[in-house]
């Protein structure tokens, strides 16, 4: 039955070529839209850390004054650099990790290039195995290391290409903003989408060359830079110049394998906080967070207004088309009434009209899905000519791919259901007579 | 004219009708929403920057290290660049309009104010910036050379004089008497005497959060001493690409301690520009595309559905010419029919459209939409629909009066 169904609908679909095209156009259109901007919407809203970023939290505390307090204010986004080094110190979570990012000036050993800027991560040991950052070589610092001020470096495998040649570097030293620095580790490829450890820097497509501990570079005052909020006369800090203790420049992340742990922790906070206000350091009532990646990410909005605007926008465009092909699908198929009103007449249930119309239905479906995937593909190339910092993020992955046909397949059945269900309640003797 | 057979002939296609009513609602929904976007975002783009971008370019440079005299250092750069044959002037600063970063803060009536009054850009300057830049001064004067001094990025930012917008102006003496009168840049700073009015000058910011202050901006004469400074260039006329060119030469051969990035680091202004608008011209591209294959499907659709209804009516048709309907008649019944549909769609689509626009204002911060937007869309959708019936309706008025006799 079904192969006679697809053949009938085939039949059908090549004499009227004209409203057949502008059926498959429509739906292809539409989903090519719709698709175009939902891989887009896909990409940005992703997971950066897939399987953990459920037990990574980003603890937030209230050390402002009391200017401009509403009740219903948030804490600020980032910490302070003596409430960091408090909450690293106290080690109450799995793991923890303070950090700051920065630029610092790398002047080669091989005298053919120029001295050039890197990106950098101050941060602490913990970092690497709470990210789980993969390693090509070595390994990150220690704890001990931390502690020490070393001069330990990991550095990005793009860095260590442009530098070793793709060599194994580990052991070897790299001047960073004159200070010599040993290689302990070269990191893979490694590049979270969106940056959701630090999202100051640029939320997509950012990637730091080398990580640094953070105690050296606070002891060598190195240049960072990213957001400094700050509040009562502590200036914002300029390059060289570390931000005051009334601001708050820092992320702070700590890895909590339980939800009970997560609770804990959020005592802990809340307790620090009290405690911090007993000494007089802060001013405001306990008003902490503690948000996972996800919640985080999705607290800071992360995904442009822009882009939730035209996903809602080619949905809308979807919508029209898909009501167009319901009026075009249903003149069609009333066109056949008489057609219909022969099969109804030698037996055919109305079920089976229904299915026959539906295929009908199905066939445009599947190839306004191919028209589609193609728009959608080169949507997508559009998108990626964008100076946007995700541009060059945006490619259709196989689920996407997927996607698009389920989609296109629902949208052209659910369009064929009232056509279909108005062509099956023809009376069978009132076409018969007017032929 | 007949409309009430159009009306019973129209109760016979019920689907058809309501769908066609559907789409063209849905339509206007998206298109007046959209046209409306579309006007803000292309405001946004031809707003006034208050600088001539001609023959302007900017060098963005960056000591390697930590030098000790910044100030010898920038101020032996500038002298070179001002030097150069193919440069008329140039000067150092933080930033530059439409540049994408740079300093903003609060401005204030009083040192100990707790709200800020308003809110403004404020660009790091000398003597040479208004020429540079091309700005119109409309009152006051410029700073003179011995008010330019160095400033450490440690201390505030407190220039005993400053010139501003007249956007600024306005905003912290409605009066319109700013001239004279002392502003402050922050809590607990010092006052500093506003001595000129610029006609326009936009902030370094194109997204949407700073709109509200997009041409309140003050110059300050302050020689910043920060580790990256830019260099804004003003080329003689027709030498931009040789200027540009030359002044990197002739910065790295005065000292070759410093990163200029070969691709950004020498950039024109006109190209600055198209990227400080990169993502709003985007928009407004995307929008009015998709706009115009929204009307175009709609249009297909009001096509497709009456052809379906003209050969649908061939019978009746015929039996009307018979009977002495014109040509001109059958032409006007279709064309009325699809306006009747339309009128139904166009009132229907006004409530969808304000449904939209509010969830819009509530969930995206939009504007609320003028209705005049939404009388545009209906006049172009059915001037669409009368367009998209035309040709099935003339084809319709063709239909031979001897049709009635045959059988289908």
């Amino acid at each position: 039955m079904f192969g006679y169904y697809l053949d009938l609908a085939l039949r059908s679909l090549k004499r009227h070529r004209m409203l057949t095209g502008l059926m498959v156009l429509a739906i292809a259109l539409g989903i090519g839209a719709s698709m175009t901007m939902l891989t887009v919407l896909h990409v940005l809203s992703g997971d950066p850390i897939p399987g953990r970023s459920a037990q990574l939290y980003y603890p937030q505390l209230d050390p402002q004054d009391l200017k401009g307090m509403t009740s219903s204010k948030e804490p600020p986004d980032q910490v302070t650099l003596i409430d960091g080094q408090n909450l690293l110190r106290a080690k109450r979570a799995d793991r923890q990790a303070l950090m700051t990012g920065g630029s610092v000036p790398l002047m080669p050993e091989q005298s053919m290039l120029d001295p050039f800027y890197v990106e950098a991560r101050y941060t602490s040991a913990d970092f690497f195995p709470m990210f789980e950052a993969p390693f090509l070589y070595g390994t990150g610092w220690t704890a001990a290391d931390d502690d020490a001020h070393a001069r330990d470096v990991v550095i990005a495998r793009s860095l260590n290409d442009k530098l070793f040649q793709g060599a194994n570097s580990v052991g070897r030293s790299v001047r960073l903003a004159g200070v010599s620095w040993r290689i302990v580790g070269v990191l893979d490829k490694w590049q979270p989408n969106p940056h959701f450890y630090d999202l100051n820097t640029g939320s997509f497509a950012y990637a730091e060359q080398v990580f640094l501990p953070l105690q050296t570079m606070l002891e060598l005052r190195l240049d960072r830079n990213g957001s400094s909020d700050c509040w009562g006369n502590s200036g914002g800090g300029a390059a060289g110049i570390l931000p005051m203790d009334g601001c708050v420049w820092l992320q702070f992340w700590v890895e909590l394998d339980t939800p009970a742990k997560a609770a804990a922790y959020k005592d802990f906070l809340l307790r620090y906080s009290q405690d911090q206000k007993t000494a007089g350091r802060f001013q405001r009532a306990p008003n902490v967070r503690l948000r996972n990646v996800m919640q985080w990410l999705d607290y800071n909005m992360v995904v442009p207004d822009d882009v939730r605007l035209q996903t809602g926008l080619a949905f809308g465009f979807l919508l029209v088309c898909l009501v167009n092909t319901v009026g075009l699908m249903l003149a069609k198929f009333m066109r056949r009434a008489g057609e219909l009103g022969v099969r109804r007449a030698l037996g055919a249930s109305r079920r089976a009209l229904f299915a026959q119309l539906l295929m009908e239905a199905g066939v445009v479906g599947l190839v306004g899905g191919v028209g589609g995937l193609l728009l959608a593909m080169f949507g997508l190339w559009l998108v990626r000519q964008r100076p946007s910092d995700y541009a060059a993020l945006a490619h259709l992955d196989p689920a996407m791919l997927y996607a698009t046909f389920v989609l296109s397949l629902c949208a052209t059945l659910l369009a064929g259901l009232l056509p279909a269900w108005r062509a099956c309640q023809i009376a069978p003797a009132l076409q018969l007579k007017s032929n | 004219m007949q409309i009430r057979p159009i009306i019973a002939a129209l109760r016979r296609h019920k689907a058809g009708t309501v769908l066609i009513a559907l789409q063209i609602a849905l339509t206007l929904a998206i298109v007046c929403n959209a046209l409306f976007m579309i006007r803000q975002r292309a405001a946004k783009l031809s707003e006034p920057v208050g600088i001539d971008t001609r023959d302007l370019f900017v060098v963005k440079n960056e000591w390697v290290g930590q030098p000790h005299d910044i100030d010898a250092l920038m101020r032996a750069d500038i002298a070179a660049l001002r030097q150069l044959p193919q440069v008329v002037d140039a000067y150092a600063t933080d930033s530059e309009p439409l540049g994408g970063n740079g300093w903003d803060s609060g401005i204030l009536h009083s040192a100990d104010q707790r709200r800020e009054t308003s809110h403004a850009a404020q660009y790091f300057d000398d003597d040479h910036t208004i020429g540079v830049l091309g700005l119109h001064l409309i009152a006051g004067r410029n700073f003179r050379s011995d008010e330019v001094v160095p400033l450490d990025p440690q201390s505030p930012t407190e220039p005993p004089v400053t010139i501003i917008t007249r956007a600024l102006a306005l905003r912290m003496f409605p009066d319109g008497h700013a001239l004279g009168k002392t502003i402050y840049f922050g809590p607990g700073t010092k006052p500093s005497t506003v001595i000129g009015i610029l006609d326009h000058l936009h902030t370094p910011y194109t997204i949407a959060s700073s709109d509200s202050f997009s041409d309140q901006s003050a110059l300050m004469p302050l020689r910043l001493l920060a580790n990256h400074s830019d260099y804004v260039v003003r080329a003689k006329p027709g030498q931009l690409s040789d200027a540009m060119k030359a002044a990197r030469n002739s910065l790295f051969a005065l000292n070759n301690a410093r990163v200029i990035d070969p691709e950004t680091g020498v950039i024109d202004y006109g190209t600055l520009r198209a990227t400080a608008y990169a993502r709003d011209r985007g928009m407004v591209e995307l929008m009015a595309s998709i706009c115009v294959v929204l009307l175009a499907v709609t249009a297909a659709g009001i096509v497709g559905l009456t052809s379906f209804w003209v050969g649908q009516r061939r019978r009746q048709i015929g039996v009307r010419r018979a009977l002495g309907a014109k040509q001109s008649d059958i032409l006007t019944y279709f064309l009325t029919e699809n306006f009747l549909i339309s009128i139904a769609g166009v009132v229907l689509g006004t409530v969808f459209a304000l449904a939209l626009n509010l969830w819009m204002v509530a969930s995206y911060a939009q504007d609320h939409l003028p209705l005049i937007f939404v009388c545009i869309g209906a006049v172009i959708l059915l001037l669409l629909g009368q367009g998209a019936v035309l040709a099935p309706a003339l084809r319709a008025s063709r239909v031979p009066p001897v049709v009635a006799t045959r059988s289908v």
